[in-house]
């Protein structure tokens, strides 16, 4: 079967890709996941939503992206519920480093239109009562960050994207990809596939796809783990993070609360099991920060791979080496809130529309001639 | 009995009429089912609807039930409070 454009990944930025050439009128797509819909990153991800961002290029991706979900059940026309809820994100600062840290911050987002406050801790504590106030020394608060299920807003816009005619295959995975007169050809376990314009969109997968066509893409896997208690009526409005104390817990519209954090010296591998360690150190965090959260019962935990790049930013661009082959990969965590800017601006590439955003921040060849990077600080 | 008041997930409140429906548009996996109803998803993790689920599918697809796949079972397998979770760890040290 040929088709104009292949799509590795079934993940939301896939589908958003595909959705958004299809809306271009640019249809002759093939989406193929080694799985079900949303079975990577995507559906593993903690549903938040923000634009609180130390560097420019992801506040901007950011900044995007929410404006987009602000509208998306009408733009995809959707019958579902996406979920869609802006009681924004609360950031904690607990040293003295990350007060002036986050007063930068702060400046940055808002010379880019990103309505962020500075707070002391009694403003915070006005937001959220049940914080505790020896915890942190300030904060900083943006109204319009928020929450979104992951797996109804990707099933928005797989819908949409098939209305338009894009073809998706589930459960079949890509084994070998040639390349030979400027024709991708894709062989799967189910079968073969040509295509002139191939799509890395693979998630925690995306270096295994660059390299099965020699293109070494500078991101790895890495094991990030989540929890959900119980569901409780409404007591918190926006997700409360803290990058020093490695914490980040929001209570979704459905009333359970979904928390996370980093266990360090993760190995890079695809390894998504449960540790008792993340359980341990997560009750131990909530205990100290939002202990009136801790007397809520954990019903589940799970694991899924964040896509690391060097800068903690994203990789969208076209290979300089290889003709039409394009990257959407190393999210860092954070591939899900900056999907809609990522199918805009793939799309763009592909169509040679103006693009919507500066890319240059965002293409590979950043990795080739620096080894210094303006790394993403804020990042749990 | 109408399909709406036969009830699939007790924690969620699903009903065999909403199953159906997805699965007629193409939801045929439980994983699949899992992410658009959060059925498995409630405090008993899916004791009680995973195996109607399962039969469900296999109606469906006409398979043998064993070939329904499960979704991949995850601590923990009762709900307990953070609270007593953090109190053992520390006590741990």
């Amino acid at each position: 079967m040929t088709y104009k454009i292949i799509i590795i990944g079934a993940g939301v930025t896939g589908c958003s890709i595909a959705y958004n050439l299809a809306k271009k009128g640019m249809n002759d797509i093939l989406v193929i996941d080694k799985s079900y819909l949303t079975a990577g990153a995507t559906g593993r991800c903690g549903a938040g939503v923000r634009q609180q961002w130390a560097t420019k290029a992801n506040c901007i991706m950011a900044k995007h992206s929410i404006e987009f979900f602000e509208h998306a059940k009408e733009t995809l026309d959707y019958k579902g519920d996406i979920e869609f809820k802006q009681e924004g994100y609360l950031i904690l600062a607990t040293t003295k480093e990350e007060d002036l840290q986050f007063a930068k911050n702060v400046a940055l987002q808002n010379s880019l239109g990103i309505p962020t406050k500075k707070l002391t801790p009694e403003e915070a504590l006005k937001i959220v009562p049940h914080l505790n106030p020896k915890s942190f020394i300030s904060a900083t608060y943006c109204q319009t960050d928020g929450h979104l299920n992951p797996f109804k807003m990707t099933d928005a816009y797989y819908q949409a994207a098939k209305k338009l005619g894009a073809t998706f295959n589930f459960f079949e995975k890509v084994l070998d990809i040639k390349h030979d007169n400027d024709i991708y050809t894709v062989t799967t376990n189910k079968g073969i596939y040509q295509s002139e314009i191939l799509i890395d969109a693979a998630g925690g997968y995306s270096r295994e796809i660059g390299l099965m066509v020699g293109l070494d893409i500078p991101v790895y896997a890495e094991k990030h783990e989540i929890l959900v208690t119980e569901p409780i009526s409404k007591m918190q409005g926006p997700m409360v993070m803290s990058f020093t104390k490695n914490l980040y817990c929001q209570q979704v519209p459905h009333g359970s609360f979904l928390m996370g954090r980093t266990t360090p010296n993760q190995p890079k591998d695809h390894d998504i099991s449960s540790s008792h360690e993340f359980l341990d150190e997560m009750a131990k965090t909530i205990d100290d920060i939002l202990p009136k959260i801790g007397e809520l019962r954990v019903i589940r935990q799970w694991a899924g791979s964040y896509n690391m790049s060097p800068d903690k930013q994203p990789i969208i661009c076209e290979s300089d080496e290889l003709k039409n082959f394009y990257i959407a990969a190393g999210f860092s965590g954070h591939g899900f809130m900056f999907a809609p800017m990522t199918g805009i601006l793939i799309s763009e590439m592909i169509l040679n529309l103006p693009l919507s955003l500066e890319t240059v921040m965002l293409h590979i060849n950043r990795f080739k001639h620096q080894t210094t990077h303006e790394v993403e600080k804020s990042v749990v | 009995m109408s399909k709406k008041d036969i009830i699939i997930c007790r924690c969620e409140d699903i009903n065999l009429q909403e199953l159906h429906d997805l699965m007629n548009q193409g939801f045929t996996s439980i994983e699949d089912l899992k992410r658009q109803l959060r059925v498995g998803m409630g405090p008993c993790q899916g004791a009680t609807c995973l195996p109607i689920i399962q039969r469900e599918l296999a109606i469906f697809l006409k398979k043998p039930i064993e070939e329904i796949p499960l979704p991949t079972v995850r601590p923990l397998t009762l709900g307990v409070p953070l609270k007593a979770i953090a109190r053992g760890a520390k006590d741990d040290l």
